[in-house]
C-alpha cells in the first residue's frame, strides 16, 4: 500500500502531522503502537509561547478547547507551576494566592487523588482549607473492585451525572470561595467541565490525579477522530519492526500486523516519542534508536548520564535522534532524506516541566512543512 | 541483554508498567461490575497466579476475549492472552451442557442440516427460547442463526472440475458459519475470485477453528481441531503452493494468533500463508489484476470493523476493497464492540451486558441509517441485525454484487 507520508507513531506529534497533511490533500497513515503519552497529559502545552493562528485552528476544528494566560497552574502534590497555553480544563493564575478558603472534594473510595497534599500545599498560600468525600451511588458498584476505580471509569459514570455532583457539591459547600475537585470531568463531553464551573458559586478547580488523563484520552480521541474525518489511515496497535532504505532514502516499511506487506510513502514521520514510548531505548552501553539505528546525541559516558539528585535535570532525558537544521533524521552523520523527526524523540525535552507537547507542537508543524516544501505540487 | 531474552515472561507480562489504558478500552468493564478489568485479571492477576494459582479469580470467565485491550497497550503486554491462558490453565470447572452446545459449531451444523427447516422453526418459537432458557440459560432474547439445508462445502465440490480450470488457484476456510448457515457467502467468495481469474478449492478436512471451545474451556479439544486444521493447512501451502484465503475475522485471528499463543500449535510455516479474501484480493489489485464493476450499483454502506479484525490491523484491507465499489458510499464507523463476542451473548447471565456494550454501535448505526452494514465477522452480523434491524454484509458479498459480470450463479 502505498501513501504520500507515513507517520510511525501516533500520540501527539504524530496526529498533528497527520491532521495538517491530511488537510493539505495529502494521503497519509499513522502507524500506532498502543496509546501513547497524551494518557499522562497534564492538560497543560508546555513551553509553548503565544500559540499561532494555525495551532488554534487545528485545535478548535477537532473541538479541543484550550485558552491562554501566562501564569500558574495548581498541581496535584499542592505545588504551583508556570504555564500558558491549556486546555479549558486547566485554571490559570497570575500567582499562587487562589483562595482564602477552599473545599477540597474527593469521591469516596478513590486513591488516585491527593486531598491532603493539596490541603497543604494551598495553606502554604494563606489558604483554609476543608476536605470531604462524596458518597456517590453512581460510583458504588467500584467499590467491588476498589482497583478499577480510576478516573477514566469515574468519568465514564458521571459523564452522564455530573449535575448530581454539582447539587453535592452545593449542599457541601458553606462559605468557601474555592472549590477542588478531581480532574474527572468530561471525558467525551468537553464542556462538562466548564458546565459544572457555571453550576457552583465559588471558583472551581479541577486537580489532576493519577494516570489515565481524562482531559489527555479525550484529547487523544478528538484528534484521532478529526484525523481519520479527513481520511487519514490510523493503524491502531501496530508496530513497524522493519524499513527499507536505499541511497539514503526510506522506501518502505513493514509492520508486525501486516507482515509480508510493505507500506511505501514518499515522506516519513518518525514520532515514535521518549524512552517511555520505546521511541527511544537503552541498554548499560548506549542509547540507541531502534528502528532504523538513527544517530543519538548522548553521552558515551554512562556515569554522566545521570544527575547524582533524584529530583535534579536528568541528562539523559535531553537525548535524542540527531538531525540536519530541517529535522532530517541522521544516519551514520548524513541526513536522510525524507525522514523526518517530531517530538518526544528528539529529546530536549524538560521532565519536570511537565509534558512534552509543546515540542510535538513545533517540530511537528515543522516537520510537515518540509514535506510541503519539498513536494509542493502534489496533492 | 542476552539475559533480558531468558527472562521474558510469557505474553509479555512483565512489560506492564500498571499504566492503566487497557482498562479505559475494556467493554465489558463498562458495563460489568463483576468483572476485574484487563489489569487486574491479566498482569496484575498473573503475578498472584504465579505465586499461587489459589489466586485464580472464576470472575475472569466474564472476558469477552475482545482483544481490545491488547491494541490499546503501550508495552506491548498480551493481556487478553493472559487472560485465556489462565482459564486454560486454572479453570479446573468443567464446561456446562450449554457452553458445550454452544462451543460445538460444527458438530451442531452437521446434525442440524439434513434437518434445517424444522430446526430454523423450532429455534424461532417463543416456547423453544423459553425452555432454553430457563433449562439451559442461553437467553430468550438472542435470535438463532439460522441453518442452511446443503452445506457450502457440498456446493463447492459439485464445481470442482470447473474451479480446477482456472491456473491460478487458492484454498478456503470457509469456517462453520459458511458451510452450515450461510453458504451464500463462500458463493461470493468463488464469484470473486472467479472474476480474478482464479480458481477455489476445499482444504483436505476443514474443522471448527476452535475459537469457541477455547472460550467456553474447552482447550483441549480446541487443540485437536488446532493440530488438524494446521494438518491440512500444510497441505496446501507446502504441499500445493496455495494461499489460504477466508471470510471470518475471528477464524482468521484464531488460525494464525491464537493456535500458537493459547494453543500450543506451531503455526509459523504457514501463518503468512492464511489471509482474509480481503487482504489477497487487495494485494492482487496492487499488482495489477481489475475487477469490472456494474455502472448502475449504489448503495450507501457502514464498516464496521470487528474486534479481532482490529486486533489483526487488517480492516484496512476490506476498507480499501469498500473503497474500490463505483458507486458504493462509505461511512466507516467508530471503533466500538457490538457485544456478542461469539458464543458469549448467547448466554443468559452475559446478554443484558452484550446489549449495553453493543449500544454506542447500535446508535451510530441507527444515525448513519445505511442500506447495509458491512462487516467481516459472522457474530457481528447475528447481533447487529438483532439489535438493530439493518441487514449486515460481509465486504466480499457487497463486491460480488457490484460486479459486471454475472454468470457464475
Amino acid at each position: 500500500m502505498r501513501f504520500d507520508t507515513l507517520i510511525i507513531g501516533g500520540g501527539l506529534a504524530g496526529l498533528l502531522a497527520g491532521i495538517s497533511l491530511q488537510k493539505a490533500g495529502r494521503k497519509t497513515a499513522i502507524v500506532s503502537t498502543g496509546q501513547n503519552s497524551l494518557y499522562f497529559f497534564s492538560g497543560t502545552f508546555e513551553s509553548v509561547e503565544e500559540p499561532s493562528e494555525r495551532l488554534r485552528e487545528l485545535l478548535s476544528e477537532c473541538g479541543i478547547r484550550v485558552h491562554y494566560s501566562p501564569g500558574v497552574r495548581f498541581m496535584p502534590l499542592g505545588t504551583f507551576r508556570d504555564s500558558a497555553l491549556s486546555l479549558e480544563d486547566i485554571s490559570l493564575f497570575p500567582t499562587p494566592e487562589i483562595a482564602r478558603k477552599a473545599l477540597i472534594v474527593n469521591f469516596a473510595g478513590y486513591l488516585d487523588f491527593f486531598s491532603s497534599f493539596i490541603s497543604e500545599g494551598l495553606s502554604r498560600h494563606g489558604a483554609s482549607c476543608r476536605m470531604v468525600t462524596l458518597d456517590m451511588p453512581e460510583l458504588s458498584r467500584f467499590h467491588q473492585n476498589p482497583d478499577e476505580m480510576r478516573s477514566a471509569q469515574i468519568a465514564r459514570a458521571l459523564d452522564s451525572n455530573w449535575e448530581k455532583v454539582v447539587k453535592e457539591v452545593c449542599v457541601m459547600l458553606h462559605d468557601e470561595d474555592t472549590v477542588i475537585l478531581p480532574q474527572v470531568f468530561g471525558l467525551q463531553d468537553a464542556e462538562i467541565p466548564e458546565k459544572i464551573r457555571r453550576g457552583i458559586p465559588a471558583r472551581v478547580i479541577f486537580t489532576g490525579t493519577l494516570p489515565p488523563s481524562v482531559p489527555g484520552i479525550r484529547t487523544q480521541m478528538l484528534l484521532k477522530r478529526r484525523y481519520e474525518v479527513l481520511g487519514g489511515t490510523y493503524l491502531s496497535g501496530d508496530e513497524v519492526v522493519g524499513a527499507h532504505l536505499y541511497e539514503g532514502t526510506v522506501h518502505s516499511v513493514v509492520t508486525r500486523n501486516l507482515e509480508g506487506h510493505y507500506l511505501e510513502a514518499g515522506h516519513f514521520i518518525l514520532a515514535t516519542g521518549g524512552y517511555f514510548s520505546k521511541g527511544l531505548k537503552s541498554n548499560p552501553f548506549q542509547v540507541y534508536e531502534p528502528l532504523f539505528g538513527l544517530d543519538v546525541d548522548y553521552s558515551e559516558d554512562r556515569n554522566a548520564w545521570y544527575a547524582p539528585s533524584f529530583a535534579a535535570d536528568q541528562p539523559y532525558m535531553n537525548y535524542g535522534v540527531k538531525t540536519d537544521e530541517h529535522l532530517h533524521a541522521l544516519l551514520q552523520g548524513n541526513p536522510v532524506s525524507n525522514l523526518l523527526v517530531a517530538g518526544s524523540v528528539l529529546g530536549a525535552t524538560h521532565p519536570e516541566l511537565g509534558s512534552g507537547a509543546g515540542l510535538a507542537i513545533r517540530s511537528a508543524f515543522a516537520a510537515v512543512d518540509q514535506i510541503l516544501k519539498a513536494s509542493p505540487d502534489q496533492a | 541483554m542476552k539475559l533480558q531474552e531468558f527472562t521474558t515472561s510469557s505474553h509479555n507480562f512483565e512489560e506492564c508498567m500498571k499504566c492503566t489504558v487497557c482498562t479505559v478500552y475494556c467493554p465489558v468493564l463498562q458495563v460489568n461490575p463483576l468483572y476485574p478489568g484487563p489489569k487486574q485479571a491479566g498482569p496484575d492477576g498473573e503475578r498472584l497466579r504465579l505465586k499461587d494459582p489459589y489466586f485464580f479469580n472464576y470472575a475472569l470467565k466474564y472476558c469477552m476475549n475482545c482483544k481490545r485491550c491488547e491494541v490499546s497497550c503501550p508495552s506491548g503486554v498480551h493481556v487478553a492472552d493472559l487472560i485465556q491462558a489462565a482459564r486454560i490453565k486454572y479453570d479446573r470447572s468443567a464446561p456446562k451442557l450449554r457452553d458445550r452446545i454452544l462451543a460445538s459449531t460444527d458438530f451442531m451444523g452437521s446434525l442440524a442440516r439434513p434437518v434445517a427447516p424444522v430446526v430454523n422453526a423450532v429455534t424461532g418459537l417463543g416456547i423453544t427460547r423459553a425452555v432454553l432458557d430457563s433449562t439451559l440459560k442461553i437467553d430468550h432474547r438472542r435470535v438463532f442463526p439460522k441453518y442452511s439445508g446443503r452445506s457450502f462445502e457440498r456446493w463447492l465440490r459439485r464445481r470442482e472440475k470447473q474451479q480446477a480450470a482456472f491456473e491460478e488457484q487458492v484454498a478456503y476456510f470457509h469456517g462453520c458459519y459458511v458451510n452450515y448457515n450461510y453458504p451464500r457467502l463462500g458463493k461470493d467468495l468463488v464469484k470473486v475470485m472467479n472474476a480474478l481469474g482464479v480458481g477455489v478449492q476445499l482444504l483436505e478436512r476443514e474443522k471448527c477453528c476452535g475459537i469457541a471451545l477455547i472460550t467456553n474451556g474447552m482447550s483441549a479439544q480446541a487443540a485437536k481441531n488446532a493440530a488438524h486444521n494446521l494438518d491440512s493447512i500444510r497441505k496446501a501451502v507446502t504441499g500445493k503452493g496455495l494461499k489460504v484465503v477466508t471470510t471470518s475475522s475471528t477464524c482468521t485471528l484464531t488460525i494464525r494468533e491464537e493456535y500458537p499463543n493459547l494453543l500450543g500449535q506451531d503455526n509459523a510455516d504457514v501463518k503468512a500463508s492464511i489471509l482474509t479474501a480481503a487482504r489477497f484480493i487487495c494485494e492482487k489489485i496492487e499488482k495489477g489484476a481489475t475487477l469490472r464493476f456494474r455502472p448502475d450499483f449504489h448503495k450507501k454502506v457502514a464498516y464496521h470493523t470487528p474486534c479481532h479484525m482490529e486486533k489483526m490491523g487488517w480492516g484496512i484491507f476490506s476498507e480499501k476493497l469498500l473503497r474500490m465499489i463505483p458507486g458504493l458510499e462509505l461511512t466507516i464507523l467508530d471503533s466500538n464492540c457490538c457485544g456478542i463476542a461469539g458464543t458469549y451473548g448467547f448466554k443468559k447471565e452475559n446478554y443484558e451486558y452484550s446489549q449495553a456494550i453493543g449500544e454506542p454501535l447500535f446508535r451510530q448505526i441507527r444515525e448513519v441509517n445505511p442500506d447495509s452494514v458491512a462487516c467481516d465477522c459472522e457474530t457481528c452480523k447475528w447481533q447487529i441485525e438483532m439489535s438493530t434491524g439493518y441487514t449486515v454484509e460481509n465486504p466480499i458479498s457487497l463486491l460480488a454484487q457490484a460486479l459486471e459480470d454475472d454468470e457464475e450463479k
